[in-house]
């Protein structure tokens, strides 16, 4: 059967099972947007193809399966180059297809040429120029195997117009040739018994949660090793909904914004279990003072991610699901006999106090302005507890992962690594796609929602009914906080305004709904109201407390240790580091006289 | 230990396999910048089979450790092996080729010099000469030491090249990774 190459590659996408892709098309891409006409996959128009790659992303981290978005050369490629950074750092499994200039011309400064698989060399897992419309089927099918294989990631395949309407014969290929590509096989026993032996002598052990365990749908298996040892279980911003909140085990988030109990746990462990976790800046905060007392067992898709950061008691390159269940496996026999939870006691006793002692706490009251932490719990209280919510970067950010109740895998959607503002309404567009059973509701803040605003205009035109709850309190919120904190209140623009624009004429003008809500009594039937609507886009302004700040917060580069509670529980926290530090000291000290005593 | 022997131990020779596909040069240089590690010398050649060349990169291990790079290098899909040399378990060579100003009566006294060095004059010009010398990369240093005393006009060494010794057993100073190993 003869094809174009252009055929050849929409066949291509067919035959790996691709349900939607997102793009723009433009001139180096025309030859393949003519068969999409006749595609059984559905497209859809963004309108600035940043939108395409955070929609593509969205539905990549709502379904698991990889997304797709198509768009032309020159700056429609360079357009998307941000959602790529961002897929690579969160490791998400993205397809991208970029046309470019025909053959002849690569290399000549041709109209809207731009070397983009040089340009994106570092922020793909691999890329492919294809020279010739032959090898379109193959290339296609190593990009997914690649993109949701080992460790997922983004792949770009640049296609030049001549190769698009080149012809070619039609063939799928049955094997493919990636000599330099292999993942990793399964655990070596020796090293989960090694890891098990630790986890069996641990008394203050955590189980450190990362993305990697939502990308290896490990989230049952995680469940089971944590019930099987009692330990307790953080999550990291990537992982929020890989272990459910409201399980007695789970401690929350840690990290730089994280809860007390969470980083403090991790400050004070004797083991950490780090499984799909890399040890982020964002998590250590000060790596010299992070978990100092802590052995480090480190399991990894990604063997370049072991010993990068903080070198690992045992590493172990593999699949987490498969090291999971071989841990628990292991564990088990060695903790036989003995009740997780009164092996642990001591552990749990100081883990509840903390809990009990250092909540996530605002101060709560009835007179506007609204606080953007109530609107967040009213939100989660109001929505379907298996609600998918994405967010964009900031305080916003911060407050949804620390105030939403993640109970379900793949529910939060957010940019972790990379920290790309704007991603909430494209991505949140992107995961009603892939889940249009469940309510969508993107969190985003003020600046976030002007960079990306305009895909609304694609969600209303192709029906895709997305909430969008704005705490708008009119400035760069993050960056006033650290202002406020760390550059002695010298404001240095971050302000920008309640009013300008109009969220709800904004809303209104893309053809969503707009609702406006000025008092905390207001902030429950405007939430009642949106869900309510499910034939188009709502957007709720939220006038929020332009002061309020994050906590707790660890400030960049200072220890854990020194986590800034909210200044309500500072003296506690403060008497309750000096207790520790002095336990710590005598500590040592007996163990100086045994040691001596030794000699 | 001298400094010139610091400088020695913080290189490792890393001999890379890799696709013989466009572009591979640059994401392997892409990777070593945008990732920190500094390289020493690289020299790129089609091997005997011709859908792989070998790329022979010393790495300065000051900049990161060895295990960093060699992880990171394992994943770009394009690296098929990456073979890590102790430079006492290899064979490695360099080219070096040098022009030298050499006035007539100058002249016998370089011709000597690369003779005791078991190079070749390849070129010779009314005032000056090029030279030729292959070798284990010491000896070229100490050649490039002496041709100091004369003026040396251009100078040009290709970076080493290594393939580990035959007679030396394969186990833990010289190691094969394979991509996910």
């Amino acid at each position: 059967m003869q094809l174009t190459g252009a055929q050849a590659l929409i066949k291509s996408l067919e035959m790996e099972g691709v349900e939607v892709m997102f793009g723009l098309p433009g001139g180096a891409i025309l030859p393949v947007y003519d068969p999409i006409l006749s595609s059984s996959i559905r497209h859809i128009l963004v309108r600035h193809e940043q939108g395409a790659g955070h929609m593509a992303e969205g539905y990549a981290l709502a379904t698991g399966r990889p997304g797709v978005a198509v768009v032309t050369s020159g700056p429609g490629a360079t357009n998307i180059v941000t959602p790529l950074s961002n897929a690579y750092m969160d490791s998400t499994p993205l397809v991208v297809i970029t046309g470019q200039v025909p053959t002849a011309s690569i290399g000549t400064d041709a109209f809207q040429e731009c070397d983009i698989t040089g340009v994106t060399m570092g922020i793909t897992k691999h890329n492919w120029l294809v020279t010739s419309a032959q090898d379109i089927p193959e290339v296609v099918a190593s990009a997914f195997h690649l993109a949701t294989t080992g460790r997922p990631g983004p792949v770009l395949v640049d296609v030049p117009k001549d190769v698009s309407n080149a012809s070619m014969e039609w063939h799928w290929p049955d094997r493919l040739d990636l000599p330099g590509y292999r993942v990793p096989g399964p655990p070596e026993r020796a090293d989960i018994e090694r890891a098990a032996a630790l986890m069996a002598a641990a008394r203050r052990p955590v189980l450190y949660v990362g993305g990697g365990v939502l990308k290896a749908r490990a989230t049952e298996a995680l469940r089971a090793l944590a019930e099987r040892t009692g330990f307790p279980v953080v999550t990291t911003l990537m992982a929020r909904g890989a272990f459910p909140d409201s399980h007695p085990q789970c401690l929350g988030m840690p990290g730089m914004h994280g809860n007390y109990t969470a980083v403090t746990a991790m400050q004070r462990a004797d083991l950490l279990v780090a499984l799909g976790a890399r040890f982020d800046d964002r998590v250590t905060g000060r790596l010299d003072a992070f978990a100092p007392g802590a052995k480090v067992v480190h399991v990894d898709i990604d063997a370049a991610e072991l010993h990068k950061v903080r070198r690992a008691d045992v590493a172990i390159a593999g699949d987490c699901k498969v090291v999971i269940e071989a841990l628990s496996e292991a564990a088990a026999p060695m903790l036989a006999g003995e009740d997780p939870v009164s092996r642990l006691s001591a552990w749990w006793d100081a883990l509840r106090r903390w809990q009990r002692e250092f909540p996530l706490h605002y101060e709560r009251h009835s007179e506007p302005p609204i606080k953007p932490q109530m609107v967040i719990e009213t939100l989660r209280d109001l929505s379907p507890p298996d609600t998918v919510v994405a967010s964009g970067v900031g305080q916003h950010q911060m407050w949804a992962s620390q105030y939403w109740r993640f109970d379900y895998p793949n529910t939060w959607i957010n940019s972790g690594g990379a920290g790309t503002m704007g991603f909430a309404v494209p991505a949140a567009i992107g995961a009603k796609v892939g889940r249009p059973d469940r309510t969508v509701w993107a969190i985003d803040g003020d600046g976030c929602f002007q960079m990306t605003a305009q895909e609304l205009v694609t969600a209303a035109a192709e029906r895709i009914p997305i909430k969008v709850a704005i705490l708008n309190n009119a400035y760069l919120g993050m960056v006033r906080q650290w202002q406020e904190m760390f550059y002695g209140e010298r404001y240095s623009e971050v302000y920008l305004s309640p009013d300008l624009p109009d969220y709800v004429k904004w809303a209104e003008a893309m053809g969503a709904e707009g609702l406006r809500v000025e008092t905390p009594e207001e902030v429950a039937p405007a939430i009642e109201k949106a869900n309510a609507v499910d034939d188009r886009p709502v957007v709720i302004d939220f006038r929020t407390d332009a002061f309020e700040k994050v906590f707790p917060m660890v400030p960049a580069g200072a220890s854990n240790d020194d986590v800034m509670v909210h200044p309500q529980h500072t003296e506690r926290a403060d008497a309750e580091r000096l207790a520790w530090e002095r336990l710590e000291a005598e500590r040592l000290a007996w163990e100086r006289v045994a040691a001596e005593r030794q000699r | 230990m001298s400094p010139a022997e610091a400088a020695v131990d913080r290189h490792h020779i890393l001999t890379v396999l890799v696709e013989n596909k466009a572009g591979v040069l640059a994401r392997v240089a892409g990777l070593f910048s945008r990732r920190g590690y500094n390289i020493f010398s690289l020299a790129v050649a089609p091997t005997e089979d011709d859908r792989f060349s070998r790329i022979t990169i010393v790495v300065d291990v000051e900049s990161a450790p060895l295990e960093q790079v060699v992880n990171q290098l394992d994943k770009l899909v394009n690296v098929v092996a990456i073979s890590e040399l102790a430079a006492a378990s290899a064979v490695q060579r360099e080219l070096l080729l040098a022009t030298v100003a050499a006035a007539p009566e100058e002249r016998s006294q370089v011709i000597q010099l690369v003779g005791v060095f078991g190079g070749e004059v390849v070129d010779v010009g009314a005032d000056r000469l090029t030279v030729m010398l292959a070798g284990p990369p010491e000896k070229l240093d100490g050649f490039e030491g002496l041709l100091e005393t004369y003026e040396v006009l251009d100078l040009q060494r290709t970076g080493r090249v290594a393939l580990p010794k035959i007679d030396v057993p394969p186990p833990a100073r010289n190691r094969l990774v394979a991509i996910g190993s």
